[in-house]
């Protein structure tokens, strides 16, 4: 009974150590470790595999208590367990001496070891035998992991200054470990209730399944069992969800301690929280199952590495869980997508501008024939009335319009009464730009909103620029000339620039590496372009030189794009950060960190107030301009997002990805209060989304780089001949 | 573990490794062999490795090339491509910090060569010594053409205009399947219907093929033809049979490339057929040509398949071929010109269409051959049996056509050393004497041993034996010439490119051939592609095409060659260097295009005539040949329609006195 009594002095060891290391789990422990307690009288059995663990209990027990400096109990318990000093001191040594946490080796047997088995086994608490799981996971194993915890956290802390001091510290948390072997044991016991659950939570519970499996095969990764993990994965890697199989083919090249330094994706798992969403039926369920079962190495890691967010209602089905699930860290959190989002567009301003004026100065810029239509009030009309989603006007400052921006706007509001209405019944017309001779070389395409001008990104670096009206392109004259002119000329505009340069397209050279984004700014004046050399550069259109190069991603830059109110823009690349940039600064104005993986496509909401950025992390997040925050993530894909659309009217994103899918989105609106298992965020289409395919035009050997909707509805694609 | 890594970057870097990030790993467990460690490290100057640290050393290589095909990966789909090139590796390695490896420039694939020896395999980089001299002796190559622009109507409000910017409406092998098999007819939009019928139960299948089958008896399509279609198919008749030559060109190009003809078809076909049956009786040689160019453009047309419409042109054109007369004036006009053009046609469509339940090539050789054994048969049809056989091939030539040039030739010798019966019936002897010689002569100059003894000839082969001897004589000797200038005409091309066109002016010899089988590929020596089938075979250095031609002299008769050829090889892959998008041809194999400028003196006056002969691989053909030869007539037909073209066909038979028998 003197052992028994031991055992509860652990257990209040251990207690302390629960309360500080766990925060809303520490109560279950506590119940958990005390019920096996007074199982322990009526289980004498013991399994014979099971000694060696508990003497490694004892030994790590001693091992914590040296440590902390109870002499005392260490005497007393070593006097109980009639553990010889020796014994349990050459195990610790060896294990320090690894590294790993100071955690004694299994295969450790003394020569009296044997003999003190048997008295140490009357000791421990049994477990039920029916479950293989159970004769491992006594009363000690608390005890000992959260004792090898601390220990790690001390030795990797002092050993891991080198290089990365915060990566070692991150993978430290793996170091807790239990029995390799007993991993598969684990995992296939908690998918045995799982799958016996009813049908209403196993959905819901079977989201665990991927993260704890990537889990727990890091952690065999980590503590060097190597055949252990290769087998673990080898056997369970097979029931994740197909649209994990990118990631599993990541994890399973990591084979070795050494590989998990330099991944970063896996290091993503690792230091965000998996989220999980799960009703709280299901999750007391699980919680319930794990404490019953001991199942304490499975507890530790949801504890650890998921976030789970629980809610209170129906639990969800699968195709719900489905069309959420998919990306790398799982689903946003609730509160993540709580803030509000102003989608409605800002006010038009109202252009005064005589009728006559701006019929000659059309006919001067644009060189249009003029028009003597008597100008509508509609535009003006029309913006009156502020969307009580709008952001504020001035909740971003924006550009002032110029005159010619205004023109702009004239024009476009005449393009758009000759809009073509489109539907079913009446679809668009689509003029396809090919790219011939392009090598496949073809990286980017841009198309200005008027329609006047297409730039490529090449692959060579290069980028060009074509008109496909008849207006040639030409340049400014040199300032030599340019001081001949009269300015005070009418059509100063048009003498400014050297007919001598007029082609149909122009080449700019500057990057030295593909060029991967490209986006002409709203009033024609201006080209970014980004690129593998990790610069952005704002090319003139007027001069067809590069006004600058903005500096700040290291890595690739995979995308850029102007705001629809110019001024700002938005680029995003491999280093993961999205940098929201003005022309005139030389610096980025935010960053938008949170992505676990690129940031493959950026996008200005047509308000300008929101950026969204797509990721290969499988998420898209909406971020404000104005506070830096991120007010959305999107889950739901299950590939990269390679593509992202705002609707016109800034209410409706769309979005594709190497899934093969185009999801829309309503998530702007907070549609999301309590009762959100009926709102997956995007809309959700009948399976048959065949009905609403109105048309399939097949291209001969091209693939489609862009579209884009013209002022009056004419679909204009562009891609590369590919022969 | 800092030295590992620097070693496992040294790897990295020697080209050796650089092959392995090419091909994606299928399954993830890969590891590279230790063999390849060792020799990486040799290759590097570290002499002996332990087998554990080659172990360790390849687990990590392994992990490592992976991370940076991973990140390669990124590249590839930014790039918008799927197919992965060095640079993306070099931009991966660049991430990693590491310098990327030059000079892998390659376009298509990175010619490694494979080795073995030793027991141990190593694939290499093979670097090969260029002599200067040879660098700067060879033409330069085209440079490439620069990046441009070009609009088209993908969709008008919704729908797709058929013009050669788009791919065709119905894909050839839609129509292929819609001919051969039309019980199971699956139109773009039906593919899923499809699938799923055939996933039904086999029990039901059965009886559901029956009833479906039933129903779908006759597949319905449109015979409608837009107004757009109309012109054009107005437009383009007139053209074919007009006056101005260059307008013909135009049409009969258009017939060739254009994609959109599919539902035109039928209308051309019955053009066609109806236009011979008037200008036989009429004898209106000019016209009669016109309508076999279309038959050629229309066979040359990528996007078409004819089977369907065979029942009205392969009587049009054995009609042309065998016809008693075909013009006004016999003595004067070149109408044995017609007869080797139509031969031709008819030769390709055999080798195109025919299969064990049409056989029209079996059914053809036969009629040929009834008409040739036929004693009444005038000079005339005789020549085109002739030559409707020969241009089968040298097989039908063995065995139907040698062991009659003795009976042959007796009655040759009957018109020709006899009383003088007609002049024309004495022009149609030369020209079947001559049409003989030459067909023959290849062939025995292939098969006979070789003394050439004018005696034996004589016993063997009548009174064609003595001058058959000394063409088949002339025939040797040029195919040792040409044997010869294999050594000589090696061009090296050292940049690989997709189109090669090379142009070279013919070397004179006799026995004018101006069948296909005058490009020769020599069986040791292949022409590939720039890209290899598969990455792991060995490759041949694939800068090199040999190409050997020898044309055509203007020896024979009726035809003048002269004596300039193009040739054109284009292969399915790659990136072509031409700009023109209808030039692309989606053919799987290698296409052989020649294009001989020659000036036939048919109809006296017109001017160049200008065709292209596309020769397709015999192997396929010849295996077909002696296929149908075996086989009894089609009775196992397995679909009704098929059946019914089959009977359709032995209807309109052509008898060689010429006019066509009404279906």
């Amino acid at each position: 009974m003197a052992a028994v009594q031991d055992g509860q002095l652990n257990l209040e060891v251990e207690k302390d150590i629960k309360t500080e290391i766990t925060n809303d789990g520490s109560g279950n422990i506590n119940a958990n470790s005390s019920s096996p307690g007074s199982t322990s009288s009526g289980g004498k059995s013991k399994s014979p595999a099971g000694s060696g663990e508990d003497q490694q209990t004892l030994l790590a027990v001693l091992q914590f208590l040296k440590r902390n400096k109870l002499t005392e109990s260490v005497d007393i318990l070593r006097r109980e367990a009639g553990l010889s000093a020796d014994a349990d001191d050459s195990p610790v040594s060896e294990s320090a001496g690894a590294g790993s946490g100071g955690v004694p080796s299994v295969g450790a047997d003394g020569g009296d070891a044997n003999s003190l088995l048997s008295r140490v086994s009357i000791a421990t608490p049994v477990a039920p035998p029916d479950c293989g799981l159970d004769s491992h996971g006594g009363l000690a194993t608390p005890i000992y992991f959260h004792s090898s915890n601390n220990c790690a956290c001390t030795v990797v802390a002092a050993s891991g200054g080198e290089d990365q001091p915060d990566v070692n510290v991150v993978l430290s948390a793996y170091s807790q470990q239990g029995d390799p072997v007993l991993y598969p044991l684990y995992y296939n016991g908690l998918k045995k209730f799982i799958e016996s659950v009813l049908d209403c939570h196993r959905a819901e519970l079977s989201q665990v399944f991927y993260p704890l499996f990537v889990h727990m095969y890091l952690e065999l990764v980590y503590n060097n069992h190597e055949n252990e993990a290769k087998q673990f994965f080898e056997k369970f890697s097979g029931d994740q969800e197909c649209y994990y199989e990118e990631d599993l083919r990541i994890l399973s090249s990591m084979s070795k301690k050494e590989h998990m330094k330099g991944n970063e994706t896996m290091l993503d798992f690792r230091t965000s929280k998996f989220v999980l969403r799960i009703s709280r039926d299901s999750y007391q369920l699980l919680k319930r199952h794990l404490q019953e079962r001991q199942n304490n190495q499975i507890w530790n890691i949801i504890q650890e590495h998921l976030y789970i967010d629980i809610f209170d209602g129906m639990p969800r089905s699968k195709s719900q869980i489905d069309a959420m699930s998919g990306s790398l860290a799982g689903e946003g959190k609730r509160d993540a997508n709580k803030a509000k989002v102003f989608y409605g567009l800002l006010k038009e301003p109202e252009i005064e501008v005589p009728l006559d004026d701006e019929d000659e100065e059309a006919e001067n810029e644009e060189g249009k024939p003029k028009k003597k239509k008597p100008k509508k009030d509609s535009m003006g009309s029309k913006s009156k009335k502020q969307d009580p989603n709008a952001p504020q006007q001035t909740r971003i400052p924006l550009p002032e319009l110029k005159d010619s921006d205004k023109l702009d706007k004239i024009m476009n509001m005449k393009e758009a009464t000759k809009k073509i209405r489109l539907g079913p019944d009446n679809l668009p017309s689509i003029c396809f730009y090919s790219f011939l001779n392009a090598y496949q070389g073809l990286t980017a395409v841009d198309f200005t909103d008027d329609s006047s001008l297409i730039a490529g990104g090449f692959a060579d670096s290069t980028v060009r620029v074509w008109s496909v009206t008849p207006k040639k392109l030409r340049r400014v004259k040199s300032a030599a000339d340019l001081s001949n002119i009269d300015k005070e000329s009418d059509d100063v505009l048009e003498r400014i620039m050297d007919e001598k340069t007029a082609s149909e397209s122009k080449i700019l050279y500057g990057h030295s590496g593909p060029v991967y984004g490209i986006s002409f700014s709203p009033d024609r004046n201006y080209l970014l372009s980004s690129s593998e050399d990790g610069t952005v550069r704002l090319w003139s259109l007027q001069t067809f030189t590069c006004l600058v190069g903005y500096k700040g991603h290291n890595y690739p830059v995979w995308d850029t794009q102007f705001s629809p109110y110019g001024y700002y823009f938005i680029s995003g690349g491999h280093d993961r950060v999205a940098r929201l940039w003005a022309t005139d600064h030389y610096q980025p104005l935010r960053m938008f960190a949170g992505h676990l993986a690129d940031i493959t496509c950026t996008l200005f909401h047509p308000n300008s107030n929101y950026v969204a950025t797509g990721s290969a992390d499988r998420t898209i997040r909406l971020w404000d301009v104005l506070t830096g925050n991120c007010v959305r993530i999107l889950t739901g894909h299950k590939g990269p997002i390679h593509s992202l659309a705002f609707s016109p009217n800034g209410k409706f994103m769309a979005s594709g990805a190497t899934d093969g899918r185009v999801l829309l989105w309503d998530a702007f609106d907070d549609v999301e209060l309590d009762d959100f298992t009926a709102a997956t965020g995007h809309i959700h289409l009948p399976e048959n989304s065949q009905e609403l395919l109105l048309g399939t035009y097949m291209t001969k050997s091209t693939p489609v780089i862009h579209l884009h909707f013209t002022r009056r509805n004419l679909l204009l694609a562009a891609g590369a001949y590919n022969p | 573990i800092s030295n590992h890594e620097v070693f496992i970057y040294a790897i990295l870097r020697s080209p050796s490794i650089h092959e392995f990030p090419e091909r994606r790993p299928k399954q993830c467990t890969v590891v590279l062999p230790t063999e390849s460690m060792k020799a990486m490290a040799e290759s590097i100057g570290v002499g002996q490795l332990q087998e554990e640290s080659c172990a360790a050393l390849s687990e990590e290589v392994s992990y490592r090339i992976k991370e940076i095909a991973q990140d390669a990966l990124k590249f590839m789909h930014h790039g918008k491509r799927r197919k992965l090139t060095t640079s993306d590796i070099d931009h991966a390695l660049k991430l990693k910090n590491v310098e990327p490896l030059y000079g892998f420039q390659s376009q298509e694939f990175i010619p490694f060569r494979f080795a073995s020896g030793g027991g141990r395999e190593l694939h290499f980089y093979e670097e090969k010594e260029v002599d200067l001299s040879d660098i700067i002796n060879t033409p330069l190559p085209r440079v490439p053409l620069d990046v441009s622009l070009k609009a088209h109507w993908l969709s008008i409000e919704g729908v797709q205009p058929a013009i050669p910017e788009n791919p065709p409406p119905a894909p050839k092998e839609q129509q292929k399947a819609e001919s051969t098999e039309p019980l199971k007819v699956v139109k773009p939009g039906q593919e899923e219907e499809g699938s799923i019928q055939k996933g039904q139960g086999a029990i039901s299948a059965e009886a559901k093929g029956k009833k479906e089958g039933l129903m779908r008896m006759k597949p319905r399509s449109t015979h409608e033809l837009s107004v757009e279609q109309q012109l054009y198919y107005k437009e383009i008749t007139e053209a074919c049979v007009g006056s101005c030559e260059a307008k013909r060109a135009e049409a009969l190009q258009s017939i060739a490339t254009d994609p959109g003809l599919y539902q035109m078809l039928p209308r051309f076909s019955t053009f066609i057929s109806e236009g011979v049956r008037v200008n036989v009786v009429q004898n209106n040689l000019a016209l009669l040509i016109y309508l076999m160019r279309m038959v050629k453009a229309l066979m040359d047309n990528p996007t078409l398949y004819l089977e369907k419409y065979l029942h009205e042109l392969i009587p049009a054109v054995v009609t042309c071929i065998v016809s008693k007369q075909l013009c006004l004036r016999p003595d004067v006009d070149n109408h044995w010109a017609l007869r080797d053009f139509a031969a031709r046609l008819m030769a390709q469509s055999c080798k195109t269409f025919s299969t064990t339940t049409n056989n029209i090539q079996s059914r053809i050789t036969k009629t040929f051959t009834k008409s040739w054994l036929d004693e009444k048969t005038q000079w005339t049809t005789r020549y085109g049996c002739i030559a409707g056989l020969s241009e089968l091939g040298p097989d039908v030539i063995k065995t139907l056509i040698l062991p009659r040039l003795t009976v042959e030739g007796a009655r040759i010798k009957a018109v020709s050393e006899g009383p003088v019966v007609s002049n024309i019936d004495k022009i149609g002897a030369d020209h079947v004497q001559s049409l003989l010689l030459k067909h023959c002569a290849s062939v025995i100059a292939k098969t006979r041993p070789l003394p050439d003894n004018m005696e034996q000839y004589r016993a063997d082969y009548g009174y064609l034996g003595p001058t058959l001897c000394s063409h088949v004589v002339k025939a040797r000797a040029q195919a040792a010439l040409q044997a010869q200038q294999v050594n000589r005409t090696t061009l090296t091309i050292t940049q690989p490119r997709p189109t090669l066109t090379v142009s070279q002016s013919g070397i004179g010899g006799s026995g004018g051939s101006r069948s296909p089988s005058i490009i020769k590929v020599p069986s040791s020596l292949t022409l590939m592609s720039t890209r290899p089938g598969t990455p792991t075979q060995p490759s041949p250095p694939a800068t090199k095409y040999i190409v050997m031609a020898t044309s055509a002299g203007a020896s024979s008769t009726q035809q003048v060659l002269d004596g300039s050829l193009v040739i054109t090889l284009s292969s399915s892959s790659g990136s072509s260097v031409t700009s023109t998008v209808a030039s692309a041809t989606s053919t799987l194999q290698p296409l052989v295009k020649l294009e001989s400028r020659a000036a036939s003196g048919l109809g006296g006056s017109r001017p160049l005539q200008k065709y292209i002969v596309v020769s397709l691989p015999t192997s396929a053909s010849s295996s077909l040949e002696s296929k149908s030869g075996m086989l009894p007539p089609s009775s196992s037909s397995t679909s009704p329609i098929s059946l019914e073209a089959g009977m359709k066909m032995d209807h309109t038979g052509c008898v060689p006195n010429g006019t066509l028998l009404p279906i």
